[in-house]
């Protein structure tokens, strides 16, 4: 079939941000939304994280991932989107012409009036984390294994070992237990774990699951299967310190060590890049550096709480439909800039400054009695304080509208002691 | 005999480790929480730990083989592992309905297990 869809938006992904960006776009009055997803349902990575801990923030209620995903496919059901499954978007050109293909239809071109990047992300593999050893079955990213178990029902391993503390790997270490699987440890490089509290103490204490903070995986053993892995613990440069090797045997090696965002699309498409979080720069209608073209969820950062990615959603989907009106307007261009412990905020920059915006970043290093506070041109505009920040949980601070209303040069987003209580 | 037990409380980023010390099963002190809500944790954790269960369980006839299941509310934390056992031998027939119950009164908690999501039959899904 070969046909020019003129839609008024194609959002790229269906998971938790997609999702609500189509059902944003279509409650903001678009009318033909399309919603594009390669695979054969809706959800994204929600219909394998099949334990709770989602939706405390949008739902005021703790759901697993399939329950929070189905409260938005239940909407998108009965919205009138239109919904291509089994499809790829295999192009985005900067005119915002889109490629994708499927068995039905072959290859489909779309002309939108705007485009929602909302692609997720993938995981770090073997290769980037440079682990020396064969190239043996059994060494498995943790996302690949939490879909083996829970979507295809299938046991990737029965004695394992688990590199880096990422929430996966936390959430992989007792699903492997619950399975009858012996999860003989957890190894983390950095000295503090990557995942909530709550996943350490519900993954790995109930189940008396050691961890090994400052310890990394050095070789790994086997040629056709795993046999074992060695490990050792590192000196503060993240080095092996020698003599402290020891052998274990394993039959699979489960790695949890970071998201990348999804941004192949992107780049073809000319979007700017943001260095550190590895998605687009995006403004505060999450519109990207190149027009018409919006992003949301974790194809702009990883967002660890699926709350954030809605909210992120309804605001580029919100956007797109501006911007498809002709209603979008920059009055000027303010950069959001990190401040003293702040590694990155999102959105980066402020393009419409006519409304509250809501800001979204990771601190540096772990911070006990802090604030955290929002400065433009110096002056503070919005503060609160946190008891304790850590790097694996995003915080969230807001701008005023009031505060953006004359001349703005730049906003500073920073987390400094909070005198009064020291 | 007065007891010590630890916890680290899940509440917050603060991540308390409180010492609770009991006598035969009476809480006698709660410290190193910074909060009421570290000690309200603690002496649940104490008393009655309980968690929510999620696991898989075998369909046949269904676009997957597998369906995502949950115990409706929170059971015992000694019963975990118990639930899971017993869930591993029960196949369900496609479809599954959203919020299905998939074994009521699972070990004579009073709480039902449930489907977290629809599961279609393969004619109707994937095609
Ligand atoms: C294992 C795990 C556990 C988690 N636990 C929690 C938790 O306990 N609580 C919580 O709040 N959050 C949790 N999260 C985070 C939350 O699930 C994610 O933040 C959220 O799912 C991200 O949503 P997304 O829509 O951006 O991406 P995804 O859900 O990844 O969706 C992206 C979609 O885009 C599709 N896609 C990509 N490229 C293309 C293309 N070219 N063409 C067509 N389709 C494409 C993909 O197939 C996918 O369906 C967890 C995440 C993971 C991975």
């Amino acid at each position: 079939m070969s046909r020019t869809w003129k839609p008024d938006v194609v959002v790229i992904g269906a998971g938790p941000a997609g999702l609500g960006a189509a059902l944003a776009a279509r409650e903001a009055g678009l009318r033909e939304v399309v919603l594009v997803e390669r695979d054969f349902e809706l959800g994204g990575i929600l219909p394998q994280c099949i334990h709770d801990g989602f939706g405390s923030i949008v739902f005021e209620q703790v759901l697993t991932g399939p329950e929070y995903a189905q409260r938005f496919i239940e909407r998108v059901e009965r919205s009138g989107i239109e919904v291509l499954l089994d499809t790829m978007v295999l192009e985005l050109r900067p005119d915002r012409r889109v490629v994708a293909v499927n068995s039905r239809d072959g290859v489909l071109e779309m002309e939108p009036g705007a485009v929602v990047l909302a692609m997720g992300c993938r995981e770090r593999t073997r290769h980037q984390v440079l682990i020396p050893g064969f190239r043996p079955a059994g060494v498995i990213c943790a996302g690949a294994a939490q879909r083996e178990i829970n979507i295809e029902g299938l046991m990737p391993g029965h004695r394992v070992v688990i590199l880096g503390s990422g929430d996966i790997g936390l959430i992989m270490a007792r699903r492997f237990t619950l399975e009858g699987a012996e999860v003989e440890g957890v190894y983390e490089i950095m000295d503090y774990p990557g995942g909530l509290t709550r996943n350490l103490v519900q993954c790995l204490h109930d189940f008396q699951i050691p961890l090994h903070l400052s310890h990394t995986v050095t070789f790994i053993h086997g040629r056709k299967r795993v046999e074992a892995v060695t490990v050792a613990r590192v000196d503060g440069n993240r080095k092996p310190v020698p003599g402290t090797e020891r052998l274990v045997e394993c039959d699979t090696l489960v790695l949890s060590v970071g998201l990348i965002p999804e941004n192949e699309l992107s780049k073809k498409a000319g979007v700017a890049l943001h260095p550190v979080t590895g998605g687009p720069v995006v403004d505060e209608l999450m519109e990207t550096s190149v027009e018409g073209i919006f992003a949301c969820g974790n194809v702009v950062s990883v967002f660890d709480l699926v709350d954030y990615v809605t909210f992120t959603a309804q605001v580029a989907g919100r956007g797109a439909a501006e911007f498809v009106g002709g209603r979008r307007r920059h009055r000027g261009e303010v950069p959001v800039k990190p401040g003293r412990n702040v590694r990155f905020v999102v959105p980066q920059r402020l393009r419409c400054l006519d409304r509250e915006v809501e800001l979204y970043f990771r601190v540096e290093r772990p911070e006990k009695s802090v604030q955290v506070r929002v400065l433009v041109d110096g002056k503070p505009v919005s503060s609160k304080k946190a008891r304790m920040v850590r790097p694996p949980e995003m915080v969230r601070a807001s701008i005023p509208a009031e505060a953006l209303s004359g001349q703005v040069r730049e906003v500073v987003v920073e987390v400094v002691p909070d005198e009064k209580e020291a | 005999m007065r007891r010590k037990h630890e916890f680290i409380c899940i509440n917050c980023p603060l991540s308390c480790t409180v010492e609770l010390f009991e006598e035969d099963g009476e809480v006698l002190e709660v410290r190193g929480n910074e909060c009421a809500v570290g000690e309200k944790y603690a002496v649940t954790e104490f008393r009655d730990p309980r968690r929510r269960v999620t696991t898989t369980v075998r369909v046949r006839g269904g676009v997957l083989p597998v369906v995502p299941v949950a115990t409706a509310s929170p059971v015992p934390k000694r019963l975990v592992r118990e639930v899971v056992r017993v869930l591993a031998s029960v196949e369900l027939e496609a479809p599954v309905e959203m919020g299905q119950v998939v074994m009521p009164d699972v070990l004579g908690t009073g709480v039902d297990v449930i489907a977290t999501r629809p599961l279609p039959s393969a004619r109707k899904g994937r095609g």
